[in-house]
């Protein structure tokens, strides 16, 4: 066996195991998912979605974009997170369960989801059928990361500034007590 | 790795978090709900960033984080406030421009 076909071998098997971790990730992530948009308790609740977020980061260090992963733990799992803890026990001191935190005609929720991800599957599986990303895909390091944020990029992350300083003033007005 | 697992993923968790925007009444679930949303989202734009071999996917998922942080800042603002006038975040009795 040449070294070219045993390095086709690595690279075959580390996809396997890359498709299988994926697997294990999503699981976690779904149904957590799913236990944040039912369960009774808002703390949970919020619980439920720190574990949806670190598996989507989990899912991005699969992707091979590390800075994406790390932008995501600082700041849905660090500063989101917390702001929505805040939320919590701002508006509501109970914790454990609570009643009457979701609308009577739940069914109608989950009617229009269904039909929306049947609509969804329907459209990727046609549009992208058995696309494979490709097997030589390289990390995107954190350096051309930068490198296109400052350069084609730049204009964006300016208004992006701006809305980010609008958003703290405004939360600043909204939230104060006069 | 196919793209459409990761694709199909993120379908799965916008349709959920799609579900809980519509079935809620506490504003703060609302709001997480929206978080989940706006994942999904991030992850079909790194998914074909890693597709296409550009860059440009994680560039915009970091942008949509942003503005998330933002969303999420002024939205617990509006959450407070409404709380505060009202002592209860149930947004099914924020009707008054319901006629």
């Amino acid at each position: 066996m040449s070294a070219r076909v045993l390095a086709q071998e690595m690279t075959n098997t580390e996809e396997w195991v890359a498709s299988g971790v994926f697997y294990v990730i999503a699981l976690v992530a779904l149904v957590a998912a799913v236990r944040m948009v039912t369960t009774n308790n808002v703390v949970h609740a919020a619980l439920d979605l720190l574990v949806v977020l670190a598996s989507v980061a989990a899912v991005y260090i699969l992707l091979g974009a590390e800075f994406a992963a790390a932008t995501q733990l600082l700041v849905y799992v660090g500063a989101v997170m917390v702001l929505m803890l805040f939320g919590v026990m701002l508006t509501r001191a109970q914790i454990g369960a609570e009643e009457d935190l979701n609308h009577e005609q739940r069914w109608i929720g989950g009617l229009v989801a269904v039909v929306l991800f049947a609509v969804m599957a329907y459209s990727l599986v046609e549009a992208f059928e058995d696309d494979v990303l490709p097997a030589d895909r390289a990390v995107q390091r954190t350096q051309e990361v930068s490198d296109a944020i400052f350069s084609t990029y730049i204009v964006p992350f300016e208004a992006l500034s701006l809305l980010l300083l609008a958003a703290l003033i405004g939360a600043v007005v909204v939230a104060r007590r006069d | 790795m196919f793209l459409n697992q990761f694709l199909l993923f993120a379908a799965l968790l916008f349709c959920i978090g799609v579900y809980g925007v519509l079935t809620r009444k506490n504003g703060v679930l609302i709001l997480m709900s929206i978080e989940l949303i706006l994942n999904a989202v991030n992850i079909n734009l790194v998914a074909f960033g890693a597709f296409n071999g550009t860059i440009a996917g994680q560039v915009f998922a970091l942008f949509v984080i942003a503005v998330a942080a933002a969303e999420v800042g002024v939205g617990l603002a509006i959450v407070l406030l409404i709380y505060r006038n009202r002592r209860s975040i149930d947004v099914s009795e924020a009707d008054l421009l319901q006629g």
